[in-house]
C-alpha cells in the first residue's frame, strides 16, 4: 500500500514515542486556562439573553454596580463600533463588524445566550449575584430557527443590511443576487460543469432525496476561558486556551481597535476544541474589563454557555439529485444545499459545496450552497466544517444508486473513484491522491470481508474528502550545550503535535527523540504561526520543523568543519555523526560537537518561516469507513457493533497519534449520526445546554474503531506528510445511515437517527406496508 | 454556590432534631449526587445540610427469609449490589441501583437519595414499587411508615415534612417462585437519564404457569412514578403467557401519562412503555421459575 519514498530508513519517523505532555495530564499538572491566577485577580461572568431574537430597549447597571465588591461592567457602549472588514485570519474568513456583535450584543440580541453585559468583581459568585442585577427591557421578536423557514419569502429580518451575494468560489466577495432587499441569505456559491439534461437522460437509475441535519457543538471538554491583564502602559496580556494564539491577538485586537503588537497571547495547554476555539469570545471582553477595573480579570464559561454562545456547527437542509447507468456510472448529480450559518453570515457552506462528490468523478454537475441566518449561535469551525453534512447527503444517494445498480458500494465508488488530474467540483483538478486506496482498503478488510449475520444487523460504507491547510508557520531548532534540543513553534499542541515536532528534529539530527523537547512559544516568542487547524500542525509546522532543523544542520556542518579545517561541503553527516571526507579523523556525533559550539563560533539556533500555501493546494485527505449496526426495531436504538476506518494519511508520523486522530473523527462522525443535536423549544430557547440532554457517544457507546492507516505520499510535502486531523469525520455519517438500511430497510435522511426518530420511521413503514396489503387486497 | 452550614449526626435522633429545628431551611444529605449539583445549580436553596451516612441505621442491609429486608437509607448503590442477599432475592431492585450514573456516582448515591430526590425519573423508584417497598419515616412526631408508590407527590416533591427523615425501606422476603425486573430505556448505553423504566414482580404458581401475584410500575411518564395498578391487577390468576403480557403491556401504556421533550415525544414514550413492560415482565417470569427459595 505503501508508496516508495526517498525516506524509506527511518529512525524516529513511523515509531511510538511516549507522548511528552502525558505525564502532566494524566496526573493534572498541566496547565489550562482555568489554571492560570494572577494577584489582584478578579472574575468575571456574562449577562446573557434569555430571548432568541429582541430588540433592546435599555439596560441598566445601577443596581449591579452598587453591589458590593463589583469593580467594573461592560456593555457594547464600552466597545468601540467596528466597521465591517473581511479579514483573512488563517483559515477563517472573519467579518469583524459581526465578529464585535457576536461578543457583545448591540441593539438586538439574536440568539439565546447572546452576550448583553459583563462583569467583574472579585468573586466568581458576586460577578454572578451582579449579573442577575442587570436590568434589560427587550421588544421580544419572532425568532426563525431553521434555514427552511428562513429562506421562506417574508420571514423575519435578522440583519437589515444583508443582501444576497453570488460568489464563483470561496474568496469571493460576490455580486448581488436578485433584488435590493433585505435577505436572511448573505450568501450563495455555485459550481457547474457539463449538461445535467444530458446526464439525466442517460441514466438508467435516477435517485432524488432530501436531508438534513442538526446543529451539533464540537464537545471539546474543556470550557472557554480567558485571563486578561490590561497594563498601565497600555500593553495587554492575555492567557487563554486557544487553537491560534495569533488568530487571538488578531482578532481581539481588531474588535477592541487597538495594534496587534500592544497584545501578548499566552496560549494555555488546551482541552479540545475541534475547531471551536479558533475564534474569540472572552478575550475582547477580559481585556476591556480589566481595563476599566485596572485589575487583571478571569472569566471562565460554563457548560451551558459554551453549548449556548460558542460556536457549534451547522444545522444544514440539503437536497440531493443523482443519476446512474445500470453499471454503476456516476452520469450527472444535482445538489442544493443550505446551511445554518447562526446569527451572522459565516457558515462552512463553500467548503461543504467543494468537498460533496470530491472523491468522484461527475462529468454533468451543479452544486448550489447558501449561507443562512438564523436565531442561533454563529457557528464556529468544527473538524472539515461543511463536508459531513453534504456528503451524509451524497453518500446516502449514492449507496442507493449502487444498490438499485446491483453493484457492491465499494465497488461503485472504484468506479467512479477520483484519481490525480480528475477535477474537483470547485474546479481544480487533484495532485496525487490516495482516495482509491482508502477504498480498496476498507474491500480488502477482514472486517468488510467478514460475514455479517443475524437479524436486524447491516453493514454500512461511506467515502469523505477534505482539504488540508497550508498556511504560514514558524520554527526555531535550539542546540543546547548538552547536545539536547529544543524545538519552539505557535503551535498550539491538540493532536500531539510537539511529539511529533520532537520526531521530525530528531530524525534530521539523527538524536534520540528523548533528547528534543519541543514548546509552543507566545505571540511574542515566536514567528507568526497561524491556528491549530485545517489538519495542518504536523504538515505544514512539520515542514517549518524540518526546515529549521535542516538549517540547524548545515550551520553544524560549517561549525565541524571549522574544527577540522575543512570546507563545510566536506563534511558529511549520516546516522547522527559528523564526518570529514577523505580524511582520518574520527566522526563526531551531534553531541560531541554541541559541546564545542562556543568555541567555533557560539550557539546554534536553526529556523524556518514558511507559507505551505492556500487550503487545499498543499493537500487533500480521503477516508472511507465501515460500520456494523444492530437495530432494535422495537425502541429504534441503534448498537454500533464493529467500525473501522481508513485514511489516507500521507505519511504517518506517529501512527499512534494518526490512529487517534481516525477513532476521535470517527467517534464524533458517530454521535453526529446518532445522538448528538441542539433542541430549541418554540421560543428559541436551548433545551439541551448540559451533556446530559446534549449527548456525546461515552466509551460503552462505541467499539474499538479499527483503523487502517494507507499512506500515499503528499507530493507537496518533503516526507509525504497529509493532514489527517479532520477527514474521518466526514464519512461516519452516511455509513451509519447506510448500515441502518440495511439492517432493516428504513432509509434515514435526517440526523440525527435518535431512537425516537428511527421508531417514527420504522413505524412508518410498518403501516405503510399494512395498508398497502390491504390496498391491494 | 452560597454558604451553607454542615452537620452530621451520629443518631436517628440527633438527626432529627437538627432538621426539625431548622425545618424548610434543611435539608438531608446522602451521596449528594442530586443535592450537590441542585446546591451548585441553585434549584435548592438550604441552609443546614444535615449529612445522614454517620448514622449505622442507615447503613445497615439486613435480610432473612423469616424477617424479609431492611434496606437503610443511605446505603450505596455499590454496596447494594456487592450484596450477595440483594442480588440473589431482590435481581430487579440490584439492577436498577447498579444503572445509577457510573461507578463514582454509584459509590455515592443511596437509593434513600433517589427516592427522596423525588424524581418520577429515578430508576430504583419503580424498582421499589413493584416489591411492594415501604418506607420507614422518622420525624419530630415520630414514626411512620408510608409505601413508596405514594411517597413522591409531585416533581421533585415528596410526602416527607420539615425534620422528617427517611431511615429505610421494608421489603417482604420473596416468596417461591417470585422475582423482579427492571428495565429502562436510554438513548445511549451509561450516563444517562430513564426516557422510561419500568419495574416488575411476579409470583408464579408453577403447576399450570399461573400468576400468583404481579406488581408493574413506570417511571419517567408522569408527574411521579406509577404503579401500574390496573395492568398489574390482570395478570392476577391468569396463565402467564403471549396473550397476558401483551394485555398488561397495553394497560401498563394507558396510564402512561408522559410529555413531548428533548428526550422524547409523549407518543414514543408510551410505545416503549409497552415494550419494556413485556421485556421486564419475560425477564421476572424466567427470573421467578428458577426461584427456588422457600
Ligand atoms: C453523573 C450523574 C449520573 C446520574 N445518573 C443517574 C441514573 O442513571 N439514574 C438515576 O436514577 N439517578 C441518577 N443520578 C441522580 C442521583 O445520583 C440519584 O438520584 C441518587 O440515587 C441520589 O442519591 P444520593 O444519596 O446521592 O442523594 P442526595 O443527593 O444526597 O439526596 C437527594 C435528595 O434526597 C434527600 N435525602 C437524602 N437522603 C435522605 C433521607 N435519608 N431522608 C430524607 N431525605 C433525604 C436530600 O435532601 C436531597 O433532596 C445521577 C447523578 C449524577 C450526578
Amino acid at each position: 500500500m505503501s508508496e516508495s519514498s526517498p525516506h524509506e530508513n527511518f529512525k524516529v519517523i513511523g515509531t511510538r514515542p511516549i507522548r511528552p505532555d502525558g505525564v502532566d495530564k494524566v496526573t493534572g499538572r498541566a496547565l489550562y486556562g482555568a489554571d492560570y491566577a494572577l494577584p489582584g485577580m478578579l472574575h468575571g461572568c456574562v449577562l446573557r439573553s434569555p430571548y432568541a431574537h429582541a430588540r433592546i430597549k435599555s439596560i441598566n447597571i445601577a443596581k449591579a454596580l452598587k453591589h458590593p465588591g463589583v469593580k467594573a461592567i461592560v456593555t457594547a457602549e464600552d466597545f468601540p463600533v467596528v466597521k465591517g472588514v473581511m479579514a483573512q485570519v488563517g483559515e477563517l474568513i472573519v467579518n469583524t463588524h459581526y465578529l464585535s456583535l457576536n461578543i457583545m450584543a448591540r441593539e438586538k440580541v439574536l440568539y439565546d445566550g447572546h452576550a448583553i453585559a459583563a462583569v467583574a468583581a472579585t468573586s466568581r459568585h458576586i460577578a454572578q449575584e451582579a449579573v442577575e442585577l442587570i436590568e434589560v427591557e427587550y421588544e421580544v421578536l419572532e425568532p426563525v430557527m431553521t434555514a427552511e423557514d428562513a429562506m421562506k419569502p417574508g420571514a423575519p429580518i435578522l440583519l437589515e443590511e444583508v443582501r444576497t451575494k453570488l460568489m464563483e468560489h470561496r474568496t469571493d466577495p460576490g455580486s448581488q443576487e436578485g433584488p435590493d432587499r433585505p435577505s436572511n441569505v448573505p450568501g450563495h456559491i455555485r459550481f457547474e460543469r457539463g449538461d445535467l439534461v444530458a446526464g439525466f437522460r442517460g441514466a438508467d437509475f435516477i435517485v432524488e432525496r432530501e436531508f438534513s441535519t442538526a446543529t451539533v457543538h464540537q464537545g471539546y471538554i474543556e470550557p472557554q476561558n480567558a485571563l486578561a491583564l490590561w497594563s498601565a502602559d497600555g500593553h495587554v496580556t492575555i492567557y487563554c486556551s486557544t487553537q491560534g494564539s495569533f488568530n487571538v491577538r488578531t482578532l481581539t485586537a481588531s474588535v477592541l481597535c487597538i495594534p496587534e503588537g500592544s497584545i501578548r497571547v499566552v496560549p494555555a495547554e488546551i482541552g479540545g476544541g475541534f475547531g471551536g476555539k479558533t475564534t474569540v469570545y472572552l478575550e475582547p471582553v477580559a481585556a476591556l474589563l480589566s481595563k476599566k477595573s485596572g485589575r487583571p480579570v478571569k472569566m471562565v464559561m460554563t457548560r451551558a454557555e459554551v453549548l449556548r454562545a460558542t460556536g457549534p456547527t451547522s444545522g444544514t437542509k440539503m437536497k440531493v439529485k443523482m443519476g446512474a447507468t445500470r453499471d454503476g456510472k456516476i452520469t450527472a448529480a444535482e445538489v442544493w444545499l443550505a446551511y445554518e450559518a447562526g446569527a451572522f453570515p459565516g457558515s462552512p457552506f463553500a467548503p461543504g459545496a467543494m468537498c460533496t462528490l470530491g472523491p468522484y468523478v461527475v462529468e454533468n454537475l451543479r452544486i448550489d450552497s447558501f449561507d443562512v441566518v438564523v436565531n442561533r449561535p454563529k457557528v464556529a469551525a468544527y473538524r472539515a466544517p461543511g463536508s459531513p453534512a453534504s456528503a451524509f447527503a451524497c453518500e446516502t444517494v449514492i449507496d442507493e444508486l449502487a444498490e438499485k445498480c446491483g453493484i457492491d458500494p465499494l465497488e461503485f465508488r472504484l468506479r467512479n473513484g477520483a484519481h490525480e488530474g480528475t477535477p474537483q467540483p470547485a474546479g481544480p483538478a487533484f495532485k496525487k491522491i490516495g482516495f482509491v486506496e482508502t477504498v480498496e482498503a476498507i474491500r480488502d478488510s477482514e472486517h468488510y470481508r467478514s460475514k455479517i449475520d443475524g437479524p436486524n444487523r447491516g453493514r454500512g460504507v461511506a467515502s469523505g474528502f477534505w482539504f488540508n491547510g497550508g498556511l504560514q508557520s514558524s520554527a526555531t531548532v535550539n542546540i543546547h550545550t548538552d547536545g539536547t534540543v529544543s524545538v519552539v513553534t505557535g503551535s498550539v499542541d491538540i493532536g500531539g503535535t510537539r511529539a511529533v515536532q520532537a520526531m521530525i528534529a530528531a530524525e534530521v539530527l539523527g538524536v534520540a527523540v528523548e533528547d528534543v523537547r519541543a514548546l509552543v512559544a507566545d505571540t511574542d516568542s515566536t514567528g507568526h504561526t497561524d491556528v491549530t487547524g485545517g489538519s495542518r500542525i504536523a504538515l505544514a509546522t512539520g515542514m517549518a520543523v524540518y526546515e529549521a532543523a535542516h538549517d540547524a544542520l548545515t550551520q553544524l556542518k560549517t561549525r565541524a568543519a571549522k574544527l577540522w579545517e575543512k570546507k563545510p561541503h566536506e563534511v558529511a553527516f549520516s546516522d547522527g555523526a559528523f564526518t570529514a571526507i577523505g580524511n582520518g579523523v574520527p566522526p563526531l556525533t551531534l553531541k560531541q560537537l554541541a559541546t564545542r559550539l562556543a568555541r567555533t563560533g557560539g550557539p546554534v539556533t536553526g529556523r524556518a518561516t514558511l507559507n505551505a500555501g492556500a487550503v487545499g493546494a498543499v493537500g487533500n485527505a480521503f477516508a472511507t469507513v465501515c460500520v456494523d449496526v444492530e437495530v432494535d426495531p422495537d425502541t429504534g436504538k441503534v448498537r454500533i457493533l464493529r467500525c473501522t476506518i481508513a485514511q489516507d494519511v500521507g505519511r504517518a508520523l506517529h501512527p499512534s497519534y494518526v490512529e487517534g486522530q481516525m477513532q476521535g473523527a470517527m467517534a464524533q462522525g458517530i454521535g453526529w449520526a446518532l445522538s448528538e443535536e441542539y433542541f430549541y423549544d418554540q421560543k428559541g430557547v436551548l433545551r439541551n445546554s448540559g451533556l446530559l440532554d446534549y449527548r456525546m457517544p461515552t466509551c460503552l457507546d462505541l467499539p474499538m474503531i479499527e483503523a487502517l492507516i494507507v499512506e500515499v505520499a503528499n507530493p507537496n510535502h518533503p516526507l509525504g506528510v497529509r493532514g489527517v486531523g479532520e477527514v474521518g469525520i466526514v464519512p461516519p455519517m452516511a455509513a451509519v445511515a447506510n448500515a441502518i438500511y440495511r439492517a432493516i430497510g428504513v432509509r434515514m435522511t435526517e440526523l440525527p437517527m435518535s431512537p425516537p426518530h428511527l421508531l417514527k420511521a420504522i413505524l412508518d413503514r410498518r403501516n405503510q406496508a399494512v395498508t398497502q396489503a390491504a390496498a391491494a387486497d | 454556590m452560597h454558604a451553607i452550614n454542615y452537620e452530621s449526626p451520629k443518631t436517628i435522633a440527633e438527626a432529627v432534631k437538627l432538621l426539625a429545628a431548622h425545618g424548610e431551611k434543611a435539608r438531608p444529605l446522602s451521596g449528594g449526587t442530586d443535592l450537590i449539583i441542585q446546591l451548585r445549580a441553585g434549584t435548592r436553596r438550604p441552609e443546614f445540610v444535615v449529612d445522614v451516612k454517620q448514622i449505622p441505621e442507615l447503613h445497615r442491609i439486613s435480610f432473612s427469609l423469616q424477617h424479609g429486608l431492611h434496606l437503610g437509607a443511605a446505603v450505596s448503590c455499590i454496596e447494594l449490589h456487592e450484596n450477595a442477599d440483594m442480588r440473589r432475592y431482590y435481581p430487579g431492585l440490584t439492577e436498577a441501583a447498579h444503572l445509577i450514573g457510573s461507578l463514582q456516582i454509584q459509590s455515592r448515591a443511596s437509593v434513600g437519595g433517589n427516592l427522596c430526590n423525588g424524581s418520577p425519573a429515578g430508576d430504583a423508584t419503580p424498582a421499589l414499587i413493584a416489591l411492594g417497598a415501604k418506607a420507614r419515616v422518622v420525624g419530630p412526631n415520630g414514626e411512620r411508615i408510608v409505601p413508596v408508590e405514594t411517597f413522591i407527590t409531585g416533581p421533585g416533591r415528596t410526602v416527607l415534612q420539615p425534620g422528617e427523615l427517611l431511615v429505610e425501606f421494608l421489603i417482604d422476603a420473596p416468596a417461591k417462585h417470585s422475582s423482579d425486573a427492571y428495565l429502562r430505556f436510554i438513548p445511549r448505553n451509561e450516563m444517562d437519564i430513564a426516557v422510561v423504566g419500568v419495574g416488575g414482580a411476579l409470583t408464579l404458581d408453577l403447576d399450570d404457569d399461573r400468576v400468583v401475584d404481579a406488581r408493574i410500575a413506570l417511571g419517567a411518564v408522569g408527574p411521579t412514578p406509577i404503579f401500574a395498578a390496573e395492568a398489574s391487577k390482570s395478570l392476577i390468576g391468569k396463565k402467564f403467557d403471549a396473550a397476558a403480557i401483551e394485555n398488561a403491556a397495553r394497560l401498563a401504556t394507558s396510564v402512561a401519562t408522559p410529555i413531548d421533550d428533548m428526550r422524547g415525544t409523549a407518543e414514543y414514550r408510551r410505545h416503549i412503555v409497552g415494550v419494556l413492560t413485556s421485556r421486564v415482565l419475560t425477564i421476572a417470569a424466567e427470573r421467578a421459575r428458577h426461584n427456588e427459595q422457600r
